[in-house]
């Protein structure tokens, strides 16, 4: 009986379509998907990381600047509001979107029991995208924005690139889609594929020019929201949907949790996006619409978070061997921490305290980091030995990575949150002058930039690993990373599972 | 799920519907809300100036936007009289309401800081002004020119303390002028018809109400000055 180690499909992963075909054929198809898809993902993968250090250092930087205000002031390009712009746009399109570019690519061939269609298309388009990134951070650098809070990239000269390059990948995947050789549609690809849909529709609605006033408010955060929900999140579930049974070799919990997670998120979280203008001048209904909404969102966020656990659930100590597991597994309970949080965010009572403080900043840290980012390392250590048919070099480098970044995020979540709320408490209060507000904020401040510092060596470390694994001398390592850890799922043949 | 048709359509269902109700619906619902008399456009220099607060991203830590008084306490704070409705945006494209207030709000920094002089020493050296600030200073805004080669059009700055150029005289460039003449348009103080049922002011109805009355108590039973932990 073959020990699942990393990077061995484990033969019990029967929740993927195909099941019931001869282990020979399965893996067969898996190689020949694997390699269709192989260099897009790679070039995916390679520049996400470019991107994640770019946005690192803008992050840093920023961080930095708010209890050092003098720091760097001389030049334009290095103010605060342009390097928080770069760090936010980096982060999400470049290093976020390009990574799920990359595991979308690489998932949804696999799960229709396809090869890749026209691979070149979707390298294409993946370089369209990188080159709409950089010319949108250049222009952001230099003073040109749109001046819209998560569009800040310019409409016309750096957005259509997305929407084109964007395209090209989705064109692909449908096509792999409509040509698959499997009847039923596993639920990642349920996820992908509406994302990949949802996207270009929110992005274009959302860089439309003709809105002014508080509509331009309106449409801005209908757009910001989805991006989170419809974007990252629903190819973040996507990818733990396929990543933990894999790693298990145990199928999911509940088809239909599935299902009513999947719908429910797509008509709940689509509606949640004024909930970012609580108080303000914006009608009172549409507020409400919102606030609704993402309380409802506690529907598919309890059908998931059930979903995800029962599926683990007595298998907790695969973590120990699996570096994407334990990836995978903390990104779904950060999912569905910070859903909750934003329901609780968006009553009206918690968002007068809350609002316009660092709470805000710690919660979409919660999503973007705790949960997408760390379920895209999740996906990166599973995929890349597939990609380069080498095992990852070293044991003690997933270590630093995943406890630099496990610190790093814990201590700037917990530190923003605690002042945001001080701070909150604070603004509310017309007895307390606004100095006061400010001071509160320092120390909460500083423990961010450390947080970020050790954020930003946990990114190197992993660069650095990625790097060794694809250039560095042939791997002497035959087995898995952690393959010596004693695996108790598979021990016993024949005992429970 | 086996079809992909299934899929497609709901997929653009659902975002259909939402872009219907939180893009559509308020198209038409904000259609006709007009500027107020007093209101004026952004003449070019304003324009120009509210471009330079976009380009170095001063959104990212100052609001404009006062919200009602029976909500939270943005007027109790000093920052306006009124809760700000659609009308006060007439002419802002894009939107500059903002979701931080690491800073102040700014909607009514022209009635509240009427002096374009402090606003160009603020932007040159906050921490000149303002000990405890933690905005960034921007140098880069202005030029530091010898006391001889200053022309008879430059605005000379009378910039003071530890930060001040030695033997130099510190000189706005037009991004620096045309900001602080953006900051000075920043007034909503006219009057606006019934702000209490304003059509589309958010903190009106029976739930902005019921919050409004425990926010009313909450300055009096709250932290006050108290130092959390």
């Amino acid at each position: 009986m073959s020990r699942p180690g990393e990077a061995r499909e484990p033969p019990g992963a029967l929740s993927v379509p195909g099941a019931g075909l001869p282990l020979e054929e399965e893996v067969d198809i898996r190689l020949r998907a694997d390699a269709s898809s192989r260099r897009p993902v790679l070039v995916c993968f390679t520049t996400a990381l470019f991107w994640l250090l770019l946005g690192s250092i803008a992050g840093d930087v920023s961080s930095l600047k708010l209890h050092l205000p003098d720091l760097l002031v001389r030049q334009g390009w290095l103010t605060f509001g342009r390097q928080r712009t770069v760090h936010l746009n980096a982060m999400i399109y470049g290093w976020a979107s390009l990574a799920m570019l990359g595991v979308s690519l690489w998932i949804v061939p696999r799960l229709v029991h396809n090869t890749l269609r026209w691979p070149r298309l979707a390298t294409a388009g993946v370089v369209v995208w990188n080159v709409g990134v950089a010319i949108g951070i250049a222009l952001i650098l230099a003073g040109i924005n749109d001046g819209i809070e998560w569009l800040e990239m310019h409409r016309y000269l750096a957005d259509p690139l997305l929407v084109v390059g964007g395209g090209m990948v989705g064109v692909t995947l449908l096509v792999t889609l409509l040509s698959r050789k499997v009847d039923h549609l596993y639920v990642s690809v349920w996820y992908m594929f509406g994302a990949f849909v949802w996207f270009p529709v929110i992005y274009v609605i959302g860089n439309w020019p003709t809105f002014h006033g508080v509509e331009s408010g309106a449409v801005n955060w209908f757009y910001a929201h989805n991006a989170l929900g419809l974007w990252l999140t629903a190819v973040g579930l996507g990818a733990i949907y396929y990543f933990i049974p894999k790693v298990l070799g145990r199928p999911i919990y509940s088809y239909q949790l599935s299902l009513l997670g999947f719908w429910g998120l797509a008509f709940f979280y689509s509606l949640n996006g004024m909930h970012h203008l609580v108080g303000g001048p914006i009608p009172t209904w549409m507020i409400t619409t919102s606030i609704v909404a993402s309380v409802l969102m506690i529907i598919p966020v309890l059908a998931v978070a059930v979903n995800h656990h029962m599926t683990m659930i007595g298998r907790f100590s695969a973590l120990r061997y699996s570096p994407t597991l334990r990836f995978v597994v903390l990104g779904a309970i950060a999912y569905t921490a910070v859903s909750l949080q934003g329901m609780f965010t968006a009553l009206r009572e918690v968002n007068r305290i809350t609002h316009f403080t660092q709470w805000t900043i710690a919660h979409s840290h919660v999503g973007v980091y705790a949960f997408v980012t760390f379920v895209l390392f999740g996906s990166m250590y599973y995929i890349m030995p597939r990609m380069v048919r080498r095992e990852w070099p070293s044991e003690r480098l997933i270590r630093w990575h995943f406890w630099l970044v496990l610190s790093g995020i814990a201590i700037y979540v917990i530190a923003l949150t605690v002042v945001g709320v001080w701070q909150g408490l604070a603004l509310i209060d017309p007895q307390v002058p606004f100095q006061r507000t400010v001071e509160i904020q320092r120390p909460g401040l500083v423990a961010r930039s450390v947080a970020g510092l050790l954020l930003t060596a946990g990114h190197v470390v992993f660069v650095w690993h990625y790097w060794r694994m694809v250039r560095g001398p042939a791997a002497a390592r035959e087995l898995p990373p952690f393959y010596g850890v004693r695996p108790i799922v598979y021990t016993e043949p024949g005992g429970k599972p | 799920m086996t079809r992909v048709g299934l899929l497609i359509f709901g997929v653009i269902a659902t975002i259909g519907f939402a872009a219907i109700i939180l893009v559509g619906l308020p198209r038409v619902a904000l259609f006709s809300v007009t500027a107020p008399p007093e209101l004026q456009p952004y003449d070019p220099v304003q324009q120009r100036g509210r471009h330079v607060y976009i380009a170095n991203g001063c959104v990212y830590c100052h609001s404009q936007q006062i919200r009602n008084a029976a909500f939270t306490t943005d007027v109790l704070r000093g920052w306006g009289d009124r809760a700000s409705v659609p009308a006060d945006y007439v002419y802002d494209r894009p939107h500059l309401l903002g979701t931080m207030r690491t800073g102040p709000d700014l909607i009514n920094v022209g009635v509240r800081l009427p002096n374009a002089d402090w606003h160009l020493i603020h932007l040159y050296d906050p921490r000149s002004l303002v000990e405890w600030s933690i905005m960034p200073a921007f140098p880069y805004l202005f030029e530091e020119k010898d006391p001889e080669a200053v022309g008879p059009g430059d605005r000379v700055v009378p910039v003071r303390g530890p930060r001040a150029p030695a033997g130099k005289v510190v000189v706005a460039t037009e991004d620096a002028l045309a900001l602080v003449e953006y900051l000075l348009s920043l007034r909503r103080v006219y009057p606006v018809p019934e702000v209490e049922s304003a059509p589309g002011a958010e903190g009106v109805g029976p739930a902005a109400g019921a919050a409004g009355a425990a926010a009313a108590r909450a300055p009096a039973s709250g932290p006050g000055g108290r130092t959390m932990p």
